[in-house]
């Protein structure tokens, strides 16, 4: 279980001064759930999603990862939890059997376990092919593979993604979304952020729209449908984030 | 402090680096090709040079000395020299290397010899030119046997014993032991080659281990693995420095290879370079371990510090010009020990990279200020164990993580 209370994050920027990242940010993902974080580029969503997986630390506010405080128990929340971004990229001189073992081993596997464990997964998402190759010579389906591989070594309870289809080609993109719906089945806490509404409307148990780093609207796509009278995805979020764009805009 | 997770990270660091042509070319091939190709090959190609310019007969051109038949059969008699006729514009055939000397005895020059009246030969030569000096020094040994001759016959003819001329003699003798003797000449070149290998060991993988981790895009993955910062930047550190102290071990291995080599070629008397052939082999283990020991912290000291400055790089290249000025920065103090007169005080042993420098000097020479030891080993190791905790609190930085 996720649990965010009033996550906030500012930066200091030379010429833009203070800027508020994430403001004051609270939700809830349950277990079996996939929560969607959907906004635009600079909303938030990689902030929000980094402070959760303890890469970066909020400025106030925190949230509980698995039990966990991500702010005074940073290293226990990360065992917890399998982080996949397009920014998470590979070892490019490792193979794909040693860099999905280099976090097994991270995460406190012993060696038995780690050997079960590579085997199972290299198994089911079929990558006996070329798991000793080197990670500079796969295909992109097979690093989106790799890096799935190494967010499941130690079967975590929480699956952070952020923006895990962006950039990839229609079949990697199901590769990743196939992926998610496993998580979910299987019992885990799901939370992903994007901007492709498609993904959003076909993956997620509960949404929530962030612009400018605040939670503007929360709940299941039908309690969305019917508070905002629309049907797509898109507009519901084009009539939410709109008023506060041009307040922005005009500011 | 978990010793297996700094281990799983150097393993694999070290994994990498074995697999990355750029890391084996910097750390392990051009320590151990640099040495023979600058030493052996430049030096063969020295010696060739040298030898070529011995061989050839230079011509000489002979002004004057028509009224002195005996200097002029002397000269013409000279072993690998052609004396060539007097002819006009002399001076620019020497400068245009078609001979290269002339020699001019002045008028009645026997004759005012056999008169003991005194006077001048001039031996004209174009200076630096290597093939002119050999052909005016030929000219001029054979004047000066010629004049020495002269005065044996002068003091034989006055029933003179040659000690007139020599009442006393005046000799130079050494009492440092040959090791000594190179240690100072050469001590210093050594500490200066192993403070600048550690440091140019280092740099290549101080820049891939941070600035080419965020440029590639893993920074992201490994820091959303549970391993703690430090011990990330712990086992980043210490395959730093294997790659620091390897490229010093190497080179300095090569280099005693390669002078040895040339040593063997050259007789190994001549030159600097024998001589430091014949000491590195010389050195023995307590001077080995004396350096190596002394390299350690700073190999230490430059691990850390090109970290940390790497780190700041969001990009490799941005990386190489934050750390190629460093190079100018270590230099100077380095160079600074070969300066002759250059030695140890209390002041000077607390200032970094100088102070190792000059202690290699004393240690190749076998002299051992045990004081001076301690403070430069402890103030290294102070100086680089605050170089390491600036390297590991910048590592929990985000914005230099993330600098974007």
């Amino acid at each position: 279980m996720i649990e965010a209370r009033g996550l906030s994050k500012r930066f200091q920027d030379k010429k833009r001064g203070e800027i508020r990242a994430v403001d004051n940010v609270s939700f809830t993902c349950q277990p079996g759930k996939i929560y969607g974080l959907l906004g635009a580029n600079g909303a938030g969503k990689t902030t929000t999603l980094r402070m959760l997986a303890t890469i970066l630390e909020p400025t106030d506010g925190t949230a509980i990862v698995c039990g966990y405080d991500v702010v005074e128990h940073p290293e226990k929340v990360r065992a917890n939890v399998g982080f996949l971004s397009t920014a998470t990229a590979l070892y490019r001189r490792l193979t794909a059997q040693e860099f999905v073992e280099y976090f097994g081993r991270l995460n406190g596997l012993d060696e038995p376990t780690l050997k079960k464990r590579v085997d199972d997964i290299f198994n089911r998402l079929d990558m006996n092919e070329f798991r000793d190759r080197r990670c500079d010579k796969l295909s992109t389906g097979m690093m989106q593979k790799t890096s799935i591989a190494r967010t499941l070594v130690h079967d975590p309870p929480v699956m952070i993604f952020d923006e895990p289809t962006n950039g990839l080609d229609i079949m990697t993109a199901r590769t990743i979304t196939a992926f998610i719906r496993e998580c979910r089945d299987n019992g885990k806490t799901v939370i992903f952020s994007t901007h492709i509404m498609s993904e959003v409307e076909k993956l997620c148990d509960t949404i929530g729209i962030i612009q400018s780093g605040k939670l503007l609207v929360e709940g299941s796509l039908g309690q969305l449908r019917d508070k905002y009278a629309e049907h797509e995805l898109e507009e519901i979020f084009v009539k939410v984030v709109t008023p506060h764009y041009v307040a922005e805009e005009a500011h | 402090m978990s010793m297996r997770n700094i281990g799983i990270v150097y393993r694999k660091e070290l994994t990498e680096a074995v697999r990355d042509r750029r890391t084996v070319i910097s750390t392990i091939l051009v320590p151990l090709l640099l040495f023979p190709v600058l030493s052996v090959g430049f030096g063969a190609l020295a010696i060739a040079l040298v030898g070529k310019a011995k061989d050839e007969v230079p011509k000489v051109m002979l002004r004057g000395g028509e009224d002195s038949p005996d200097v002029v059969e002397g000269l013409k008699k000279l072993d690998k020299i052609e004396i060539v006729p007097e002819a006009p514009g002399w001076k620019d055939q020497i400068i245009n290397k078609e001979i290269r000397a002339a020699v001019q005895i002045p008028a009645g020059f026997q004759s005012d010899v056999a008169r003991e009246k005194s006077n001048t030969v001039k031996i004209f030569k174009y200076e630096g030119e290597m093939k002119s000096e050999f052909a005016t020094e030929k000219v001029e040994r054979y004047m000066k046997d010629y004049r020495d001759k002269v005065v044996k016959e002068r003091l034989a003819a006055k029933n003179l014993p040659e000690t007139v001329l020599k009442p006393f003699e005046v000799k130079q003798e050494n009492v440092a032991p040959p090791e000594k003797v190179s240690g100072a000449a050469i001590g210093g070149l050594i500490g200066y080659m192993v403070i600048l290998l550690c440091m140019t060991g280092a740099m290549y993988p101080a820049m891939d281990l941070t600035a080419g981790e965020k440029e590639r895009g893993t920074m992201e993955t490994i820091l959303s693995s549970p391993i703690s910062r430090m011990h990330l930047v712990l086992g980043k550190f210490f395959l730093i420095l294997t790659a620091a102290l390897g490229t010093a071990i190497l080179s300095v291995l090569s280099m005693g290879v390669s002078f040895s080599v040339l040593g063997h070629y050259t007789g190994l008397t001549a030159g600097g370079r024998a001589a430091a052939a014949g000491l590195l082999l010389k050195l023995g283990p307590k001077t080995v371990i004396s350096v190596f020991l002394m390299a350690l912290p700073v190999a230490f000291l430059f691990s850390a510090v090109l970290m940390t400055i790497a780190l700041f790089a969001k990009t490799y290249k941005e990386a190489q010009s934050y750390l190629t000025p460093m190079t100018f920065v270590v230099i100077v103090p380095a160079l600074a020990a070969m300066l002759p007169g250059s030695e140890l005080t209390p002041k000077l042993s607390l200032i970094p990279i100088l102070n190792v420098s000059l202690l290699c000097k004393e240690l190749v020479a076998g002299t051992y200020h045990w004081n001076f030891i301690a403070i430069i080993f402890f103030s290294t190791c102070i100086y680089a164990a605050a170089a390491l905790f600036i390297a590991i609190k910048m590592f929990q930085r985000e914005s230099v993580l993330f600098r974007s």
